[in-house]
């Protein structure tokens, strides 16, 4: 516990030329990981807010749209869908949130390692809050609602849906932290863009517990992997000079 | 680029004819269309600036990639500019389709593939805007526009794909045309012709108003740059 990540950022590891190697470059990825989730297991606070947020999301959407047993089966998925991005939202707006209140980035920024690596870290452990928290809202919908979510193929889904999500998201809110009304900017941004891989993956989910055979969603979901492995590639490109200035 | 330029007011007067003339074409030059009726004219008109909205977001994204490329300021200032543009005309494709839709969908508007996708395109870009609007400093607010640039424009065809059933009642009046659109026609010699002429008369006015825009912005970012030396003399 008392691994702090300053102590495990032994300064003769990296050198000064950008270029480490790859296994330096994990290890900077994995120092950034461990930091955020040590800070998240000493302040508890964003899981258990993420996790009071979505009760009460699901439970405005119970009695707004009165899910009763007929209505429950259609719309379900979507209301599903409609609590993650929330959540998921709520979480990508704290992702940079402790950098930016302890003016901390600076100091990520002259270290001397590869941005990308701030980038990745980053996008992973927000990733991992956002599974925590997908693995509290399904067992909960399972139990609210009596839907059975619990298929192999509808659970890729969910993480290969988040996965682009999630890495569209920590890039535009690195963008977003830039502006003056940040909260307020990131979904702006980010609602548009990743609107093809939430249509996709309600398409997809729909389909995969509707009991759909493959060739009904195989578009819907290769879709989501393009989607993914796009914004992968955009990713890593621009984030050099989103961050550089 | 700073002082009044003749070419640029050639491109002005040139652009109000071509509108003149293409009002012209559209209202009585070109013919009477047998099921829909008069309505079927704001067709023209939809067509180009439809066209125009999806150039504009294209050079939007071809100089955003070009600043990141070469850090000149000149790129950023079109590619802003450009947005701009498409914006106004993503709604003028938008509002003059629903005009239409009312008589012959008997809707203002349905939630079609091709309904979607221009307002997620539409909203992708007034996006764009905010957050060239909401950001300070210029070399933070040109890059930080530029990768959002990049990232909206391959956003579009990717909605475009996850909405895509393939009916759809959108009519599809070049090329193949769909048996379930509704509001479908055939185009004679003339509809052609008068297609065609307002398609070129907007990619004028188009560039026109750009040229305009572009000269403005570059304008305003040298009297900043005035009023910076001013106040720190």
């Amino acid at each position: 516990m008392m691994n702090s990540p300053v102590s495990t950022m032994k300064s003769p590891m990296y050198n000064n030329d950008k270029n480490p190697t790859t296994g330096q470059y994990w290890r900077i990825v994995r120092t950034i990981i461990w930091k955020d989730i040590n800070i998240e297991m000493r302040k508890k606070t964003l899981i258990s807010a993420l996790f009071i947020f979505s009760v009460m999301v699901t439970l405005i959407f119970t009695f707004a749209l009165d899910l009763d047993k007929s209505t429950r089966d259609n719309v379900a998925v979507g209301v599903l869908w409609v609590t993650f991005v929330f959540a998921s939202t709520l979480g990508l707006n704290q992702t940079f949130a402790n950098e930016k209140n302890h003016r901390s980035l600076e100091g990520m920024l002259l270290s001397p390692i590869d941005y990308t690596a701030i980038f990745v870290g980053k996008f992973i452990s927000t990733y991992i809050f956002v599974i925590i928290i997908e693995i509290i809202i399904i067992p909960m919908f399972y139990i609210l609602y009596g839907i059975q979510l619990f298929s192999p193929l509808f659970l890729l889904i969910v993480l290969l849906g988040s996965f682009g999500y999630t890495l569209v998201g920590t890039l535009l809110t690195s963008i977003a932290i830039r502006t003056q009304v940040r909260e307020i900017m990131l979904p702006i941004l980010l609602f548009p863009v990743s609107m093809p891989i939430i249509i996709a993956s309600v398409q997809c989910s729909n389909a995969i517990l509707s009991g759909a055979n493959w060739g009904q969603f195989s578009n819907a979901f290769n879709l989501v992997i393009v989607y993914d492995i796009i914004f992968i590639g955009v990713a890593i490109m621009t984030f050099d000079h989103l961050i550089q200035e | 680029m700073l002082r009044t330029n003749s070419r640029l007011k050639l491109m002005t007067v040139s652009s109000l004819i071509l509108i003149i003339l293409s009002i012209y074409m559209v209202l009585i030059y070109a013919p009477r269309e047998v099921v829909m009726g008069e309505i079927q004219r704001i067709f023209y008109y939809h067509v180009a600036s439809g066209w125009i909205a999806a150039l504009a977001f294209l050079v939007t994204l071809i100089t955003s990639i070009m600043f990141l490329a070469t850090q000149n300021e000149r790129h950023d200032h079109v590619a802003m500019s450009s947005a701009e543009i498409g914006v106004i005309f993503t709604t003028m494709n938008i509002v003059s389709g629903s005009i239409w839709a009312r008589p012959v969908w008997n809707t203002w508007w349905t939630w079609d593939p091709r309904l979607t996708t221009a307002t997620i395109m539409w909203l992708l870009y007034i996006a764009y805007l905010f957050l060239h609007a909401g950001l300070e400093g210029h070399d933070r607010r040109r890059h930080i526009t530029a990768v959002y640039g990049i990232v909206a424009f391959i956003s579009v065809p990717l909605t475009f794909m996850a909405i895509r059933i393939w009916r759809t009642i959108h009519p599809v009046v070049i090329g193949s045309a769909d048996p379930d659109a509704e509001g479908q026609f055939d185009m004679t010699a003339r509809m052609t012709t008068t297609l065609l002429f307002t398609v070129s008369t907007f990619t004028v006015l188009y560039l026109t108003i750009l040229w305009h825009r572009v000269r403005i912005q570059s304008l305003f970012e040298y009297m900043s740059k005035l009023q910076y030396q001013m106040y720190n003399d």
